[in-house]
């Protein structure tokens, strides 16, 4: 790989999902050079994971794709995949970042024919399906994954699933001796967009999550809705593959939580309500969704959504933090108790399935960072001017829905443009 | 301002929160309560209390006096502090629950049955007055708590467990006879006596 050219004038957008993706799209539309360095082998992030994004409903698939179009149309965007910044020094106008590139093991040459997967035997855990399904050593990370192309596990280097590999490729595309790479980039502002990820559901004790198979998190049932996914898009438990048909909603599972995550999540009452949808969407009257909250927090303009969702007699609300949850190891149903707060009732209700509207949290750690930053007490980048020109943007900011993503990355993308044009004023 | 406003303000002016704001052990935490029900789902005892602790926070911020101070359930907290490990705002519930009941005990609303009131008193009176358990007494007592004929069936049940006790020193049925207690006895009753004092004072402010 050829080493990409940087300027003073240049925008180093960190992180490939929605907000990075706008915030490098509106920069490079505006005539500005950018490089977007994205982790994982494709872009896309977490919302090519989501089902359906509320609040119309539509699928990423049409979202995104919009995104990538614009993407594979701009000259101005060089993108670094499986990259990440691991140092960054300097000071507005001038920053220098290092980048470390992991191998993909595949070059340009790739069609995603997908002959190097059907020859590789080893499985992995599928990390795009938190691990709901395997995949093979050679792999597509998904779908509409982009660039479109396959990517080989390290893990299969050195056994006869590489050479394999490498022997069913007619195009000559998987270079088993490709190296890591570390680069230095040259940059003029930063736009910091690596956003999120669901807080560990295991350490919720009462809620089982670790020791009762139907007991999953909102964003596994994303994956368990996808017809890509683990269970082909059935809406099914994963214990014995029996149609859920009675799903419990548990909110504020690791939010608003002072043992666990103190902020407001934001997202997860919308996807609760949205994902109550599902069950009428596949089962029409039958399915029965129950939504456990404290308070429901449906934001602004998306109030309606709530309405109409409440105006559904199959779905029922319940205001109470559920306490405890119990399996019932015959049928493997899910039994949660606790008291609601209108009458103070006892309940011990039994559930197919029980959904935890996960909390989310920071992706990286507030002290991991590859440069001081001001963050807050939950771990999100502030507006500081000790910052600098490092802008955060989507998540990485505040726990924020797509929709506020976007306009997050943009309002990033613009103060990454004045700091650029700062320079280019001094320049000439 | 007209006689409607000085009527609802004065509906809506919740002295008793106030009140427990200022005498209730931990009470300034009532308020921060989210009412979510985490407490009463994860108290082991909860089927049995009347109004579990998310309840009585409602209660006491809807100035509900004597429903709350006259209640038993604050009386049935076992102290295993399973809720105030899942509160979600860390409210020292179990702290407060006792603090509601020792309040009621001290301005004398408390339910003067209740078998825990009861064996509270008696622990109480014993250390107060020695500076140290005597628990051969207190023992003695909390058997004979409800009378005679029950207080030998109860003794004659727990007899092996005393000379069980007994053998491995646990137990020095003496103390019934000669207790030393600690040094200064005297000076803790008047710091007792003291106290007890500031509490009242404090607590006839609202009308205790």
């Amino acid at each position: 790989m050829s080493e990409p050219v940087a300027t003073n004038q240049t925008i180093l957008v960190v992180g490939g999902g929605i907000s990075g993706m706008t915030a490098a799209l509106e920069a490079a539309e505006c005539g500005k050079q950018v490089i977007l360095v994205e982790k994982s082998p494709s872009v896309g992030g977490r919302v090519s994971q989501l089902y359906k994004y509320f609040p119309k409903m539509c699928f990423p698939t049409c979202g995104l794709e919009i995104n990538l179009r614009r993407l594979k149309a701009n000259r101005n965007i060089r993108l670094l995949t499986m990259a990440e910044v691991t140092r960054l020094e300097g000071e507005p106008g001038d920053y220098t970042a290092t980048v470390r590139i992991r191998p993909r093991y595949v070059n340009e040459n790739c069609t995603a024919c997908g002959a190097c997967a059907e020859a590789v035997e080893a499985e992995f855990d599928d990390e795009f399906h938190f691990g709901l399904k395997k995949r093979k050593g050679a792999y597509l990370p998904f779908t509409m994954a982009y660039p479109q192309r396959y990517v080989l596990d390290p893990r299969i280097l050195g056994t006869e699933d590489a050479e394999r590999a490498k022997a069913a490729c007619k195009y000559g595309a998987i270079d088993l001796d490709m190296q890591e790479q570390t680069v230095e980039l040259k940059v003029g502002a930063v736009v910091w967009a690596t956003g999120w990820k669901p807080y560990d559901a295991a350490r919720i004790q009462p809620y089982g999550y670790d020791r009762f198979k139907n007991v999953i998190t909102s964003v596994e049932l994303e994956r368990i809705m996808d017809p890509n996914g683990p269970t082909g898009g059935r809406l099914v438990r994963p214990s014995d593959g029996k149609e859920a048909k009675n799903i419990a909603f548990i909110q504020c599972a690791g939010s608003r939580d002072r043992n666990h995550l103190k902020h407001c999540s934001r997202i997860c009452c919308m996807a609760s309500l949205k994902q109550a949808t599902y069950l009428r969407e596949k089962f029409g009257d039958e399915g029965k969704a129950t939504i456990y909250y404290i308070d429901i927090r449906a934001i602004d303009r998306i109030e309606d959504f709530y309405a109409r969702v409440k105006a559904d007699p199959n779905v029922s609300f319940i205001k109470s933090k559920v306490a405890s949850i119990t399996e019932d190891r015959a049928t493997g149903d899910v039994i949660l108790h606790g008291v609601d707060t209108e009458g103070y009732h006892r309940y011990s209700n039994r559930h197919d399935l029980c959904v935890l509207a996960i909390g989310m949290e920071p992706s990286v750690p507030a002290d991991q960072f590859p440069t001081e930053l001001v963050v807050d007490e939950n771990g999100f980048i502030q507006r500081d001017p000790a910052n600098g020109a490092i802008f955060a943007a989507g998540c990485s900011e505040d726990a924020l829905d797509v929709n506020r993503a976007v306009q997050s990355g943009t309002a990033a993308a613009l103060k990454a443009i004045q700091v650029v044009n700062r320079v280019a004023g001094t320049e000439g | 301002m007209s006689d409607l406003n000085a009527q609802m303000l004065e509906r809506y002016r919740n002295n008793f929160l106030e009140e427990v704001e200022a005498n209730v052990e931990e009470g300034e935490w009532v308020k921060m309560c989210m009412q979510c029900g985490v407490c009463s789902g994860s108290c082991p005892l909860g089927p049995y209390w009347e109004h579990p602790p998310q309840e009585i926070f409602m209660m006491i911020r809807a100035g509900k006096r004597d429903e709350v101070l006259k209640s038993e359930s604050m009386w049935m907290c076992t102290s295993c502090y399973n809720c105030i490990v899942r509160c979600p705002r860390g409210l020292p519930i179990t702290h407060i629950m006792h603090g509601l009941a020792h309040y009621a005990e001290r301005l004398g609303l408390a339910p003067k049955q209740n078998p825990t009131r009861r064996f509270a008193l008696m622990f109480w009176d014993n250390i107060a007055k020695y500076g140290r358990v005597n628990e051969a007494l207190l023992s003695l007592k909390l058997y004979f708590m409800d009378g005679f004929s029950t207080g030998i069936k109860r003794a004659l049940e727990m007899a092996p467990v005393g000379l069980g006790l007994f053998k491995a020193k646990r137990f020095n049925p003496m103390a019934l006879i000669a207790h030393k207690g600690c040094k200064g006895k005297k000076d803790l009753q008047k710091i007792l006596a003291k106290a007890r004092e500031i509490e009242l004072a404090k607590a006839a402010k609202f009308g205790g």
